[in-house]
């Protein structure tokens, strides 16, 4: 009724056969439907958004970017204080990560803001089948052996430990193969400063089974490097590519949708979601091709 | 039986992680109460936006150069002579999430600074350095 009073509502004008405020609506209700289903198939809200809305909504791919990092950097925020207090996150481990990623995912926004919409689609859609690819077939490692750590993991201390509910006792970690993980979050942070997906489904595979850091400690981590680097979403709000119109309810719709989605972890099976979300971006990385290459 | 330990933040996180979750806490709170009422205002029309809703339609699947143009929209930090409109206000909200990191890595280079941690120092340093420069619009995409 508020809003039925509101003067952008009463001019209730419509482009096309949907009015603006549907697709509004719309775009709410599909970001708490993606919210409830990331949390329990362990993936960020960026990945899920940008082909979904990008596919699907009438938004320009480069707003729909815009606001795929603001997604996974609320998403981010939101959980990175609890996950520090708990030593679920690391933050000498991710400073140095967070740096290269940072950097990198700069020369990303930039290079994905200065292309052409139709490639930077096509990019889209080969890169969402690969991380269909990617969530498919990639093992986790609970609790990898690492043997010693290697010199540059020693001079850092990237070491720690925490408290593992389910097993009730304190597991200590190390790291080793830091050099080779630096450089493949240079490669993380542009492919996410590009195409504005956030980057928590190469992160987590990159920390656990590169690096030999504990599952949960990787998500935990993973989600802290996320919000340690919002340089891509800066330079979106910089070129004027933050609507907030898209953004807001794409933001506030994920973290509600997220909050039922912690709930559904504990009675459903995370298999099962996983699959389901893999479904759902086999369809939408292939719909983000042939929408690239005019079909 | 389950294990009585409940993970204390004294036990598993060291004095700088404790520090950064405290003020990255902060500004994530006041970023998202910024975010939702600014929302809830620009919904309201009150004050009027810069670019009336019912209207964003026919700019909104332009590339955003061309929105850009279309809609007189401020780039870089010139919207902030804008907030008196409800549309930009909400990028106040977006802008301190977005500068939520630089505040909480600022809040810890003094405990590396005492520590006498030099890398980690200036790795927390040049991290800022990147942020700083990603958000003063001295790189310019097109």
């Amino acid at each position: 009724m508020i809003l039925a009073g509101s003067p952008a509502f009463a001019a209730g004008t419509a482009v096309g056969t949907v009015p603006w405020w549907a697709w509004l609506v719309l775009l709410f209700v599909v970001c708490f439907a993606l919210g409830i289903v990331a949390v329990p198939a362990g993936v960020g809200g960026g990945v899920l958004f940008v082909p979904i809305v990008g596919g699907f909504f009438p938004f320009h791919l480069d707003f729909v970017r815009g606001a795929g990092l603001m997604v996974a950097l609320g998403s981010a925020l939101a959980a990175s204080p609890s996950l520090l207090r708990l030593g679920l996150a690391n933050l000498r481990l991710a400073l140095p990560l967070s740096l290269l990623v940072a950097s990198s995912q700069i020369a990303g926004a930039m290079v994905g803001l200065a292309l052409p919409a139709p490639l930077v689609q096509t990019s889209l859609g080969l890169i969402i089948l690969g991380i269909v690819v990617l969530m498919w077939s990639a093992k986790k490692s609970e609790l990898p052996a690492v043997g010693e750590s290697d010199p540059l993991a020693v001079a850092l201390r990237l070491n720690g430990i925490f408290h593992d509910t389910a097993r009730g006792q304190d597991i200590e970690w190390k790291v080793h193969r830091t050099p080779l993980a630096l450089v493949t979050f240079v490669f993380i942070g542009l492919l996410a400063g590009m195409f504005g997906l956030g980057a928590g489904w190469a992160n987590v595979p990159t920390l656990n089974l590169l690096m030999g850091t504990p599952l949960k400690v990787s998500a935990g981590t993973s989600s802290l490097i996320l919000s340690m680097t919002p340089s891509a979403a800066w330079v979106y709000i910089n070129q004027g590519a933050m609507l907030p119109i898209i953004v807001v309810p794409s933001v506030i719709g994920m973290m509600l949708g997220a909050m039922i989605g912690v709930r559904l972890l504990r009675v459903v099976k995370a298999s099962a979601i996983r699959r389901l979300v893999v479904a759902v971006l086999l369809i939408a990385g292939l719909r983000a091709l042939m929408k690239g290459i005019g079909l | 039986m389950e294990s009585a330990v409940i993970p204390g933040p004294n036990r598993y996180a060291p004095p700088e992680q404790l520090r950064y979750a405290a003020v990255l806490a902060a500004c994530v709170r006041a970023g998202f109460l910024l975010l939702v009422v600014s929302f809830a205002l620009y919904v309201l029309g009150v004050p009027p936006p810069l670019v009336p809703m019912d209207q964003l339609p026919q700019y909104w699947g332009l590339p955003v150069d061309q929105f850009v143009k279309a809609t007189n929209t401020p780039t870089g930090w010139a919207w902030l002579a804008t907030i008196r409109n409800s549309d930009m206000l909400n990028l106040v909200g977006i802008a301190v999430l977005s500068g939520a990191s630089v505040v909480s890595s600022l809040a810890v280079l003094p405990i590396f600074a005492r520590r006498g941690e030099l890398v980690l120092f200036a790795i927390a340093l040049l991290q800022l350095i990147v942020l700083v420069v990603s958000a003063s619009n001295v790189l310019v995409a097109r």
